[in-house]
């Protein structure tokens, strides 16, 4: 095949809360349950296996509560796994273990090789930073230290996610909701991640708004090839960009396929019960 | 002989678990070939599951029993019911085009991008991709003036064209068309059966489902009337 896998996710697990004995049985996508009835152990991500690969984009869908956000804080190293690893190629072809990374390591990793977009801008943004600054900030978490070169990065990023360079100095709170996406898409792109993590990033916005957020996404990964993992409720916008597509349901991975299969074939009761509920 | 796609004891089933996980069968031990530069035009009643047998060997479905081998210039020979999905992504990108009976487009895309989508996809400049595409335009009669609209907005024989024009450009080893006639005035017809004994004399395998016996019927190598239940 043209690509190798850039990132591959094995037997990842997260739960919150002390854990009993009979959790597993009582938890899951038989049982429609992810909190444990004996203890309240809430059982967010278990046995989650998945390959992203080099310029391709995964779709992650599935209900409120069934992992898919968690799950991409793991890969985002905000949330230390209870177990399982997550491996990345570099480069040269080295594979790290991201899990082992410590602290410093971990940031120093998430400043340079990833970006991340959340449904709510005040996630991603800091506030009280005008848009400028906030490009800015996660430049200089990448250790990047021109401020010239800084400068000439965030005015690109403006015009490429379409937003005016003389708002540069303007708070985000002056910004629409689909601005502040695009301030959020330009924020996540500044280090030139290898992968761009997107959480739900046009639930909440109008249809026109919405529209403007996924062809810019689109356009990005036309030109840039860059890799993304895509969490959405919306199937119609995982058709858009996603190629491959997982299906989560009470933390579990309960189908993966070919996105138009997914749409077209699925196999689990669960996926039917998603794709027939398509407005 | 050596086919470029031998299909063995195909079985499709579907459960559907929201209906008391009943099943159907539309596919029932289907076994047929094609080689390289023929073909093979599937008719029979509608509902009978002759467009399954296509979105089986294109993986759009998935395939309860049976084997789809298919002799690749990339990966050899390999079972296109078992393959990785990475596997077939490849060869969807560079070996095997779909047409399906109904355009789905990308909203808010123009139909030159619409229909050079392949070509970017197979890694084409963007310039060298959009004389290919302008050609292949002109060539389906679709107006220059609506190059740059989305096809979303097109009548339904337009939107086929754009549709029929996806599938060839990329010059695939073996071409998957359902009903690609259907829609179609009689003059776009004929331009559509030259398209496909062009790529015939290239060695494109075609295996066709259609109605129209008469028209793309006459031009095909062999025809297979799919079973009635």
């Amino acid at each position: 095949m043209s690509e190798q896998w850039l990132l591959r996710v094995e037997q990842l697990e997260k739960h919150f809360g002390p854990g009993c004995p009979v959790c597993r049985q009582l938890t899951g996508p038989t049982t429609g349950r992810s909190r444990c009835p004996r203890c309240g152990t809430v059982w967010a991500c278990v046995d989650v296996n998945l390959q992203l690969h080099a310029g391709e984009v995964l779709g992650i869908v599935g209900e409120s509560g069934s992992g898919k956000s968690t799950l991409l804080q793991m890969i985002y190293l905000a949330l230390r796994p209870d177990s399982g690893h997550i491996w990345y190629r570099e480069s040269d072809g080295q594979l790290r273990d991201l899990t082992t990374l410590n602290r410093y390591e971990a940031r120093l990793f998430q400043n340079t090789h990833l970006g991340i977009v959340y449904q709510r801008p005040e996630l991603g943004l800091n506030m009280r930073f005008s848009v400028g600054g906030n490009v800015a900030e996660k430049l200089l978490l990448a250790e990047w230290r021109h401020f010239g070169r800084i400068r000439v990065r965030t005015s690109e990023l403006m015009n490429k996610t379409e937003l005016l360079p003389e708002r540069i100095d303007d708070e985000p709170t002056t910004f629409s909701g689909g601005m502040l996406q695009r301030v959020q898409i330009a924020r996540a792109l500044a280090s030139h991640p290898t992968i761009l993590l997107l959480d739900e990033v046009t639930s909440g916005l109008d249809v026109s708004v919405q529209a403007r957020v996924l062809d810019l996404l689109r356009r990005i990964q036309w030109t840039d090839r860059i890799t993304m993992l895509l969490v959405s409720h919306d199937l119609g916008v995982v058709r858009q960009l996603a190629r491959r597509t997982i299906v989560m349901k009470n933390g579990h991975i309960v189908e993966a396929g070919l996105t138009d299969q997914i749409l077209e074939d699925p196999q689990h009761p669960y996926t039917q019960l998603l794709v027939s509920s398509v407005l | 002989m050596n086919y470029l796609l031998e299909v063995k004891n195909l079985y499709k089933s579907f459960t559907l678990h929201l209906i008391d996980g009943r099943t159907i069968t539309p596919v029932c031990d289907v076994s047929f070939s094609v080689a390289a530069g023929e073909h093979l035009l599937i008719h029979g009643r509608s509902g009978m599951g002759k467009t399954s047998i296509l979105k089986c060997i294109y993986r759009t479905y998935v395939p309860t029993s049976g084997t789809i081998w298919f002799q690749s210039h990339q990966f050899g020979r390999i079972d296109l019911s078992r393959a990785d999905e990475r596997i077939i992504i490849d060869l969807r990108e560079r070996e095997i085009g779909f047409c399906s009976q109904f355009l789905r487009v990308l909203p808010r895309v123009s139909a030159l991008d619409t229909i050079c989508e392949p070509l970017y996809r197979q890694g084409l400049d963007r310039t060298a991709a959009q004389e290919i595409g302008r050609e292949w335009l002109r060539r389906l009669g679709i107006a220059a003036e609506l190059w740059q609209a989305s096809p979303m907005t097109f009548s339904g024989g337009e939107q086929q064209r754009i549709n029929l024009g996806r599938a060839f450009i990329a010059r695939p080893r073996l071409l998957l068309l359902d009903e690609p006639t259907a829609s179609l005035d009689e003059t776009t017809k004929q331009v559509v059966i030259n398209m496909i004994r062009a790529a015939q004399r290239e060695g494109t395998a075609i295996i066709s489902v259609s109605h129209d016996l008469t028209g793309l019927g006459v031009y095909a190598d062999r025809q297979w009337t799919f079973p009635s239940r």
